[in-house]
């Protein structure tokens, strides 16, 4: 999984370098980083724009909180940056907890579209509390690009 | 005369006030989001069993008592002398206390404890089933563990339980002609004669024996915890009372409790009501000095999952493909798997050494001392850090698991051998 935390008021470029940098950590410490803290400023926002800035996403979890230990579908809502609902598209999801370096406990998938730019995310799980981070890798006419979510259990 | 008795109510109550009040309100103080894991640990939270879609018969008591009478059972076994309680003690938590199972033979793992199962997706170290039916069936058929076949498991059914099996599961099938012993296992003749089954004669057998363990299943699910020390101290402090006899912890355990949740990041994984967040994790433990054969854990246990004849998906599941998202969306490669072990629950983990999945370690204390050290896995990636606990900080934690022992919770006359019919 690449280092794939976002900030609030940080530039393309500093992203960039920081995730290359955590990428060169995490990549360096898999498997030993269970106590490193998680950056402060992260965005837990629940729409986030793609890495290259194609699409606009919102995740819609089951409820306001999302829960600890037990599986659970999502509606992930996709758009073009214009605010055009994208239906037609080959979504992949990917994910882990970045200080631990472990990935997901579960491999969810887009299983369906819902219509009107929304799809079901099927077989989400996050088995410990802390910072998630939550990738979508979105192919449509618009092209491939990458939504990030930061997720705080 | 009655002035004195009077004044002696009126000392007694003080006295008896004095015992029970071991600490005013004034104690430490919990954070709001130490409370919130605090809360989150107590048994209160646990919810109520949930349903098991793969099993229509689990919350069936017939099944249950039926399934009571299967578990004490030695005739389901190669010698007539194992049943799962030879391992599976109800005295003894449901486990053995030996750092491997001896069955018919000894097996390459730690018997693990049965109390809440209902609740874990997935069952035994390396999660390679997926209910507690189908982990049931593993062992009858393990050659050093049950020693037997499911044939034989058939006709014992038909001659000692016909009764009580129709009534929950229907007719069962003609045995006639079923060969007295057969099936998939590893003893050759046995295994001859179950391919020369036809395949409606193996479909029969194995839905029996996928009835067996169905029952046996509706007997375990019922089988939980009764609050612990650490449960009713939780209960106390959330409630802002003062704490007695019965809810206090002592600074030591109080301490060991505060790193469990902090700097020991015991909690990280031992998460949830059942001190477990029901995952796989390579936490360095050292190969097993008595098991010659590799044990690569969830790496091996999660491809067998998937191809298991008796999983949630599977033709003798009553669950829709739907209903079994687990197993749909497990994660069933990677490195991550690699010498990964299910997490185990904590509840009454000071009542059972020896620890880990072979039995390595044989205290409290040299579990919390290798979580501490960090050591590398004998391969995978550990996902442990070095913790650097003081003496006092190990000693502490050790103090707080001691709390989470109690005694277990279950229908009356489920934790003691049944009348099992005579042959």
């Amino acid at each position: 999984m690449s280092a794939i935390q976002n900030t609030r008021k940080t530039s393309s470029r500093s992203v960039v370098s920081r995730a290359i940098s955590a990428a060169v950590i995490v990549s360096l410490f898999t498997g030993c980083m269970m106590f490193a803290r998680a950056p402060k400023d992260l965005d837990y926002s629940r729409t986030r724009q793609s890495e290259a800035g194609l699409y606009r996403g919102t995740i819609r979890p089951q409820g306001d909180s999302i829960p600890q230990g037990r599986l659970q579908r999502w509606t992930l809502h996709l758009e073009t940056v214009g605010g055009a609902p994208v239906d037609s598209a080959t979504v992949s999801v990917d994910g882990g907890m970045p200080q631990h370096g472990h990935g997901l406990p579960t491999k969810p998938r887009v299983t369906r579209a819902l219509g009107n730019g929304d799809h079901l995310v099927e077989g989400m799980k996050f088995n410990m509390g802390g910072w998630w981070v939550v990738k979508f890798r979105v192919n449509a006419t618009p092209g491939s690009d990458s939504l990030v979510f930061n997720v705080k259990l | 005369m009655l002035r004195f008795v009077s004044i002696g109510l009126v000392a007694a109550t003080v006295i008896s006030a004095a015992a029970v009040q071991t600490r005013g309100p004034v104690g430490p103080r919990w954070s709001k989001a130490d409370r919130e894991m605090l809360r989150s640990l107590s048994l209160a939270s646990l919810g109520p069993v949930p349903a098991d879609p793969s099993n229509r018969y689990a919350d069936d008591t017939s099944a249950a008592r039926l399934g009571q009478r299967l578990f004490f059972d030695t005739r389901l076994s190669g010698n007539g002398k194992v049943s799962c309680a030879t391992c599976h003690m109800p005295s003894r938590d449901f486990q053995d206390g030996t750092a491997l199972a001896h069955g018919v033979g000894t097996t390459n793992r730690r018997t693990m404890p049965i109390a809440g199962t209902a609740h874990s997706p997935w069952m035994f170290w390396d999660g390679r089933t997926d209910s507690q039916w189908a982990q049931a069936l593993g062992p009858l058929e393990s050659a050093v563990e049950h020693g037997g076949d499911r044939t034989q498991y058939a006709h014992v059914i038909a001659a000692h339980y016909r009764d009580d099996y129709e009534t929950v599961f229907g007719r069962l099938p003609m045995l006639d002609g079923t060969p007295a012993h057969a099936g998939p296992v590893a003893d050759s003749s046995r295994a001859v004669a179950w391919r020369r089954m036809s395949a409606s004669g193996q479909d029969d057998i194995s839905r029996v024996y996928a009835n067996i363990g169905k029952a046996i299943a509706a007997f375990e699910r019922r089988i939980g915890f009764t609050p612990s020390r650490f449960d009713r101290y939780v209960e106390a402090e959330l409630a802002g009372r003062s704490h007695t006899t019965a809810d206090a912890l002592s600074p030591d355990e109080e301490a060991g409790l505060r790193l469990f949740i902090g700097k020991a990041n015991c909690s990280t994984c031992h998460n949830g009501a059942l001190f477990t967040d029901n995952h796989f994790h390579n936490t360095g433990v050292p190969a097993s000095t008595s098991v010659a054969a590799v044990d690569s854990g969830r790496a091996v246990g999660a491809r067998q999952v998937v191809a298991s004849e008796f999983s949630c998906t599977s033709r003798y599941s009553d669950a829709k493909s739907e209903e079994c998202d687990e197993l749909r969306f497990a994660v069933t490669e990677g490195d991550e798997l690699l010498r990964a072990y299910k997490t185990p629950s904590l509840r009454g983990v000071a009542e059972r050494a020896p620890y880990m999945h072979a039995g390595q370690m044989a205290t409290l204390a040299d579990v919390i001392a290798h979580y501490d050290r960090a050591a590398a896995a004998p391969f995978g990636h550990s996902e442990l850090k070095p913790l650097h606990l003081s003496d006092t900080e190990r000693r502490q934690i050790e103090a707080f698991l001691r709390t989470l022992s109690s005694p277990l919770a279950a229908p009356v006359g489920y934790l003691t051998p049944p009348n099992v019919p005579k042959q």
